[in-house]
């Protein structure tokens, strides 16, 4: 489980970006690219190494308030993020 | 994707749909001070002076960052010769590219691994040519470069890059290959790539010399899976890739994931291809200089040439696994049949298969006696007939 309190860093070895050209948020590595769906990327955007998760759930909340759930789903990301190497908990 | 365009009067909607090129590779040069006699540059690369200035180089980023090209690879050659190197780093990273330093190490130092970072750049690929210093000597022609390699790739991840290390493997060191894993472990590498040695260029020249045995293939094979196995197990996230070679497959590799699909190559003079090889071929290939991006990507001829399938002959026109592998690689079937359009002989359905079986064969016999042909301008002079 994710404690909320924890503040999640990108890992070093990504870089994010917004693609114009696909509009849509990628991770870039050495020679590849993951191109992430609307919510992935909202997210990562905020995964700065400053804000708190619970911080970051707010501010979500705040900008999909007809989102239902999204508290779940973000900390499921996460945790997909923390287990494919992106994300740093 | 539909059909190719190259029959039929050209029109708007006769344009093909491929999206953009995801990979724009810069060969800044051809000029290198190693000689790797498996290297996959054109034999003739010493008749090809008039490099692109940093302006035009410059201008070409631009434009391919407009088609939607992400990830910028500088290569070559060795790019490190290139004087201008950290201005366009410095650009490529204004333009919002991913970008990809592509070297043998032989011309970097602790200063210059600092100013790339500085200037933007992403990411650091050093080469080896064997996990020792007498081998790596060997091959590369030079006596110092393994110990300069060691220094650089400890000093890019001093730096806090992504560190690829590549080595190409063949029959002179893939029996060392726990020793090339271990040595990439320590130097703290992210990714390793155990590239089996593709044969273009001079490579193809010396295939007797480097084509490995089926059974150093499979040992080396096993030996990774048991490291990786071993890593993951220690938690280490160095990720291990085995590229396979083809010519022990009995199908071809979907080459460049399709012909002008996803990759971009400009070479020093300017010359742009769909794939690093495509010089060899006996087609006509468009030059930055004289065409945008743009056009060169949608329209040209040469880009154009083997997309879809209507360019396809039998046994490939009707496989049902023609959209898997696209008939394979359009330079190895030209360079083994005369004939670009024929099917990739790797491919046991192709009458040509003959010559991959026979290669397989010369390795087992063994190395023969003769010497290597190394990279080197004066030998290139004698493949260049311009
Ligand atoms: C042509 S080199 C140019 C950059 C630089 N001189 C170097 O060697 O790293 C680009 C990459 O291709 C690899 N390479 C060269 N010849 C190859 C071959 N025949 N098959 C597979 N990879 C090859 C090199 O090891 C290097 O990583
Ligand atoms: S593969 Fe070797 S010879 Fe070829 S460009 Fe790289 S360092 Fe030079
Ligand atoms: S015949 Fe052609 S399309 Fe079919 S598997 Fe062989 S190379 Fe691929």
């Amino acid at each position: 489980m994710i404690d909320q309190a924890s503040v999640p860093s990108l890992n070093p070895m990504f870089r994010l970006q917004w693609e114009p050209a696909q509009q849509a948020h990628v991770l870039l590595y050495p020679e590849g690219m993951v191109r992430l769906n609307g919510p992935a990327g909202e997210i990562l955007a905020r995964v700065d190494g400053q804000r708190p998760v619970e911080r970051i759930i707010a501010e979500l909340a705040l900008k999909f308030p007809e989102a239902e759930g999204i508290d779940g789903d973000i900390l499921e990301f996460l945790a997909e993020a923390a287990q494919q190497n992106w994300v740093q908990l | 994707m539909a059909g190719s365009s190259c029959n039929g009067a050209p029109s708007l909607e006769a344009v093909p749909s491929h999206g953009q090129p995801f990979w724009l590779l810069a060969e800044l040069t051809y000029k290198c001070p190693l000689q790797c006699p498996y290297c996959s540059n054109p034999l003739d690369f010493a008749g090809h002076d008039g490099e692109l200035s940093t302006a035009e180089w410059i201008e070409v980023f631009r434009q391919g960052r407009e088609l939607g090209a992400v990830q910028l690879g500088f290569s070559g050659g060795e790019p490190l010769v290139r004087q201008d190197l950290i201005e366009l780093i410095r650009e490529a990273r204004q333009l919002g590219y991913y970008s990809n330093l592509i070297t043998s190490g032989v011309g970097l130092n602790e200063r210059k691994v600092a100013e790339f970072r500085e200037a933007g750049l992403d990411h650091i690929q050093v080469s080896f040519q064997a996990a020792d210093d007498e081998v790596n000597a060997m091959l590369s022609g030079s006596k110092k470069a393994f110990e300069q390699k060691l220094r650089i790739a400890r000093e890019v991840k001093a730096q806090g890059y992504p560190m690829v290390l590549n080595f190409v493997t063949h029959r002179h060191n893939i029996d060392r290959i726990d020793r090339i894993i271990e040595l990439c472990v320590e130097l703290q590498a992210d990714y390793v790539e155990l590239a089996t040695c593709q044969y273009y260029g001079w490579a193809y020249e010396n295939r007797q010399q480097l084509l490995p045995t089926r059974a150093q293939l499979e040992r080396a094979e096993r030996i990774t899976n048991e490291y990786r196995d071993k890593l993951a197990a220690e938690g280490n996230p160095i990720q291990l890739i085995f590229v396979t070679p083809d010519y022990y497959e009995e199908r071809p590799k979907g080459c460049m994931n399709g012909w002008g699909q996803v990759f971009l190559t400009v070479t020093p003079d300017g010359t742009a291809l769909p794939c690093h090889s495509a010089r060899m071929l006996p087609i006509e290939f468009p030059n930055v200089r004289e065409q945008s991006l743009e056009q060169i990507w949608h329209r040209s001829t040469g880009f154009n040439h083997f997309r879809g399938d209507d360019w396809m002959q039998e046994p490939c026109r009707s496989c049902d696994e023609k959209e898997k592998d696209f008939g394979g690689c359009r330079c190895q079937a030209f360079m083994m049949t005369g004939d670009a359009a024929a099917t990739d002989p790797v491919c046991s359905k192709s009458p040509h298969h003959d010559q991959i079986v026979s290669a397989r064969r010369q390795a087992e016999l063994g190395s023969i006696e003769s010497e290597f042909i190394y990279r080197n301008e004066r030998n290139s002079r004698v493949f260049y007939k311009g």
